[in-house]
C-alpha cells in the first residue's frame, strides 16, 4: 500500500537551505533536478529577504485579540507556486530551515524536524563547527542525504 | 500542571530518543578536566569556576539545538515553566536527574535547583589544602550550561551554585536569576 501511495504522490524534496539568526545563508543544497539553479549570489538574496519578510510577518496578527495568544506568531511558515512548495521551520534559537518540495508534497513538516534533530547531532555537536558559520560538515551531508533519498 | 507535563516529556523523551552511555565515563571525565584545570591554574580556585563556567555555557549553545530537537517543544509562557522544563526535561534527558525546583522569590525571577543526586560528583573528595573547600564549585559546568542553552533562547540569567555536599553542606543548591529576556518581540507577560 505505501508502494501505491508512493507511486501516487512522489515525494519529491527539491533542496534544503539553512538560514543563520542574521539571515545569512549558512547551508544550500539540491536533493533533484527539479528545480532549476539559481547562481549563489541569488541563494544569498533569497535568504536574506525571506528573512526579513519571515521578520514583519512574525508581527502580523489580527487586531482585536481577545484572549491573547499563547505562543507568538510564527511568521511566513509555506510559500507556493505551481513548481514548488516553500515550507519554512524556524527554531526557537532563530535558525531557518527552507525545504523547498514539490507543491503537492505532504509532511514537509516531518522532513524538517528530522533534518533539525540531524543539524543538532552533526553540526552543532562538531566541535569544530563554528555556530553561524557556513555549514562544511561531511558527516551531515551523508546523513541529510540517505534521509531525503529514503524518502523519495 | 507545566510540571506534570514536563516531567512526561522528558520520561518519553529518555525513554525512547536518547542514547545512553556509561554514567561512570562521564563522571571520571569531567573529574580529569577538573583536575586537569586545577593542575593548570596552580590551584587558583575561583579561575577554575570561571573556566569551568565557560566551558559549559559553550556546551550549553550547542546542546540547546539537541534539546529542542529532541523535546520538540514551544516557546515557554513564563519564567516558571522554563524552570520546570529544564529540570524535567533538561536534566533529566541528558543526565537521568531531576533536581528539585524551589525556593522562588516573590517575583518569580530567582530559584533554586536542589540537586538530591549529581553525577558528576561520585567518587570525587575535594583536595584537602584548606582552600579548595571554600573556593572550588565543582559542578560549576552546570550553571555554564545553563546559561549558554538559555541565552540560545533569548533568556538572559546569571546562574550559581551556593551549596555543596562535596563542601560538607547538606544540598547541593543552584541558584538562577532571570536577567531579562533578550528580544524585545519577546511577550512582556513574564509572570
Amino acid at each position: 500500500m505505501l508502494d501505491t501511495d508512493k507511486a501516487q504522490n512522489p515525494r519529491v524534496v527539491f533542496a534544503l537551505i539553512i538560514i543563520n539568526k542574521a539571515g545569512g545563508l549558512i547551508y544550500q543544497r539540491d536533493f533533484h533536478e527539479g528545480l532549476t539553479k539559481l547562481s549563489v549570489n541569488d541563494y544569498l538574496i533569497l535568504a536574506g529577504t525571506f528573512h526579513g519578510i519571515h521578520a514583519i510577518t512574525a508581527r502580523l496578527m489580527p487586531r482585536p485579540l481577545a484572549p491573547p495568544p499563547p505562543q507568538k506568531p510564527t511568521g511566513i511558515e509555506v510559500l507556493e507556486s505551481d513548481a514548488f512548495r516553500l515550507q519554512c521551520f524556524q527554531t526557537l534559537t532563530g535558525t531557518k530551515f527552507l525545504l523547498f518540495t514539490e507543491p503537492h508534497q505532504t509532511n514537509a513538516d516531518v522532513v524538517l524536524r528530522r533534518v533539525y534533530e540531524l543539524y543538532a547531532d552533526y553540526v552543532m555537536k562538531n566541535p569544530f563547527y563554528q555556530s553561524e558559520m557556513p555549514i562544511r560538515c561531511e558527516a551531515f551531508d551523508r546523513h541529510l542525504g540517505s534521509y531525503v533519498k529514503s524518502r523519495q | 500542571m507545566a510540571s506534570t507535563k514536563a516531567a512526561r516529556i522528558g520520561e518519553e523523551v529518555w525513554k525512547t530518543r536518547v542514547d545512553k552511555v556509561n554514567a561512570e565515563l562521564v563522571t571520571l571525565t569531567y573529574g580529569t578536566i577538573v583536575a586537569q584545570l586545577c593542575k593548570d591554574y596552580d590551584s587558583d580556585y575561583v579561575e577554575v569556576n570561571k573556566q569551568l563556567d565557560k566551558m559549559g555555557y559553550n556546551i550549553g549553545m550547542r546542546l540547546i539545538e539537541d534539546f529542542l530537537a529532541k523535546s520538540n517543544t514551544g516557546r515557554c509562557a513564563n519564567f516558571r515553566e522554563t524552570a520546570e522544563m529544564i529540570s524535567k526535561v533538561g536534566f533529566k534527558i541528558f543526565l537521568n536527574i531531576t533536581p528539585t525546583v524551589t525556593n522562588w522569590t516573590s517575583d518569580n525571577k530567582q530559584f533554586s535547583l536542589i540537586f538530591e543526586e549529581n553525577p558528576l560528583v561520585d567518587f570525587v573528595e575535594l583536595p584537602d589544602d584548606g582552600r579548595a573547600q571554600d573556593e572550588l564549585w565543582y559542578s560549576s559546568i552546570l550553571c555554564g550550561i545553563l546559561r549558554g542553552a538559555l541565552e540560545m533562547v533569548q533568556i538572559q540569567i546569571e546562574a550559581h551554585f551556593i551549596s555543596d555536599v562535596l563542601r560538607g553542606n547538606d544540598s547541593t543548591e543552584m541558584r538562577v536569576s532571570l536577567i531579562r529576556y533578550i528580544d524585545d518581540e519577546m511577550p512582556a507577560d513574564d509572570e
